[in-house]
């Protein structure tokens, strides 16, 4: 009887651990979900070539002592079962065009070559395309895109929440105008296969964004998209201003269509969707009302506070019903900064589009990622969604950066 | 010889009930003055953001023995890369210089006995003389 019984728990352990429905995920109707990879390391942007073999880039080199892994599912059954990788040097951003596979560090960006089977020539030996771009710890991260031309797009995070004088420091000053604008908190545009390059053969293309990890080439329009991080912590430094609940919800997380030269205004606005107004920051002599940033964009999507958007990716393909086709999907990492209260994000979402525009609400397309007991705390989170990449048969790949977990969403038709 | 033995039991007992009464009021105040200055970026949980916050839960030097550092970091602010237990951090901490030694001291008992924490409560003196030492 004893036997028995453990016989049975044994079972139902194995059963609850290995064969867990759509790998934990929720999803919407006709949609399923494999664990393709798990515990690879901490895997930011992904990058898939024509055979479907995917890449990931992780931000720190993992036990295995890679930095970018090679994931490959020979036998089709949603599992990739060869798994290797090379790479000495943590970052964010992977990103294949044609027969070119770039990476980046936080300071740099590299160019692989690809064989006619998609695969790494020279993975020891990259070249140099970018380097000595600013790193200044806060975010650090480099996202990179490129256009049909082959130019590339570097994202340069402002080393600073606000812009102030000291950052994140009760009563400090904004500094005007912002000295890191000129070198960061904005896209730099590069030739995409020049060698050595850094801010002397780069342009600044756009300004005025705090925090990029997210961005994506429309073919529609033709242009780039990006989603910004919000600032943070309005409470912390002006309490009589801003709630704890107010900071919860302010400022919204935006999308951006950005053309040259454009500005999204920050660090002197932020974005308030419920007044749907560019609000001027406290640290500029904003009062939460104050209106803004008279040259700056307006966000094409406005999503709730602090939950901090990973990737961007418009969809291309034909295997998942019309209503997502060329439309946004955005990971989004889950917040810390609506701290006292519960915890949002950590899900995948979608934008639908029409001719290069937002055509309706966001929505939730896979959730679940910070696992059953919704434990929505950064740390105690299961799986904290970042990466996207779409597959050649329309599958959608989402990575995990805190434990490693590469998920594979498909349409059963 | 009961009445003695009675004496002495009941003596243990409101030793031990102050005792206990002080470290809870000191854990409460330590407590507010986490949920105010502390929780926003090191969460509920204590267990930080993964590579910008560090966590105070289960993190070695918090329960550590260099009371000094924590007392320098509290005032201070922190403005580097810091390495923690194998992970790394990023974002700059704001410093609180305008909190009192009792607050200090009744802050880190909070911090330090908290979620899986278990350590030796901090006394004023140690923060005092943390202050001294610069």
């Amino acid at each position: 009887m004893y036997k028995l019984s453990n016989l049975l728990l044994a079972f139902v352990l194995a059963f609850s651990a290995n064969a867990q429905e759509n790998a934990g995920l929720r999803l919407p109707t006709g949609f399923s979900a494999t664990l393709f990879a798990d515990q690879i390391g901490t895997a930011r942007h992904i990058a898939i070539n024509d055979k479907g073999v995917l890449f990931a880039k992780l931000n720190s080199v993992n036990k295995a002592g890679q930095s970018i892994v090679r994931m490959e599912d020979a036998n089709g059954d949603g599992i990739a079962e060869k798994i290797s990788g090379w790479g000495k040097y943590g970052g964010t951003g992977i990103y294949i065009k044609g027969s070119q596979l770039y990476a980046s560090s936080d300071d740099a960006v590299y160019l692989y070559q690809l064989d006619a089977n998609g695969e790494v020539t020279n993975p020891t030996a990259p070249k140099t395309i970018i380097q000595n771009l600013h790193s200044r710890r806060q975010h650090a991260s480099k996202s990179i895109t490129l256009d049909p031309q082959g130019n590339i797009y570097v994202n340069i995070g402002a080393y600073s929440n606000a812009c102030q004088e000291k950052d994140r420091t009760v009563g400090s000053k904004g500094m005007m105008p912002c000295p890191i604008l000129d070198s960061a908190g904005g896209i730099w545009k590069f030739d995409g296969k020049k060698e050595n390059q850094s801010y002397a053969e780069g342009k600044r293309y756009a300004t005025g964004l705090r925090n990029v990890i997210g961005l994506d080439w429309n073919n529609q329009t033709n242009s780039l998209f990006v989603t910004q991080h919000g600032r943070d912590q309005l409470n912390t430094f002006y309490p009589t201003m801003y709630t704890d609940a107010q900071n919860a919800d302010l400022p919204a997380e935006t999308m951006y269509e950005m053309k040259e030269g454009d500005d999204a205004g920050w660090p002197y606005v932020y974005y308030d969707p419920f007044q749907k107004k560019k609000i001027l920051s406290p640290e500029y002599g904003g009062d939460g009302k104050l209106e803004g940033g008279k040259n700056a964009l307006d966000p094409l999507v406005a999503f709730p506070a602090h939950m901090a958007p990973m990737s961007l990716l418009f969809y291309k393909g034909n295997q998942f019903p019309a209503k997502y086709k060329e439309g946004a999907f955005i990971t989004f990492h889950g917040s810390w900064n609506r701290a006292p209260l519960p915890q949002e994000g950590y899900f995948v979402a979608f934008v639908p589009f029409k001719n290069g525009k937002p055509a309706g609400e966001w929505e939730i397309f896979a959730n679940g990622f910070a696992g059953p007991d919704n434990n929505k705390s950064p740390r105690g989170a299961k799986a904290r969604p970042c990466g996207l990449a779409e597959g050649p048969d329309g599958s959608l790949y989402v990575s995990d950066d805190s434990k490693g977990a590469i998920f594979k969403i498909s349409f059963n038709k | 010889m009961q009445k003695m033995q009675f004496k002495i039991v009941s003596l243990i007992v409101v030793a031990l009930f102050y005792c206990i009464q002080g470290n809870t009021q000191n854990m409460q105040n330590g407590k507010k003055i986490y949920e105010a200055k502390c929780l926003a970026c090191h969460q509920a949980d204590g267990g930080g953001v993964p590579n910008m916050n560090a966590p105070l839960d289960a993190a070695s030097n918090v329960v550590g023995k260099d009371i000094a550092r924590l007392v320098r970091i509290i005032r201070n602010g922190y403005n580097e890369r810091i390495a923690l237990d194998g992970f790394y951090y990023s974002n700059a901490m704001t410093a609180s210089p305008d909190l009192k030694d009792n607050e200090i001291a009744d802050l880190l008992t909070y911090i330090r006995n908290s979620w899986s924490n278990k350590a030796s409560a901090v006394t004023i003196a140690q923060v005092q003389a943390a202050k001294k030492k610069k």
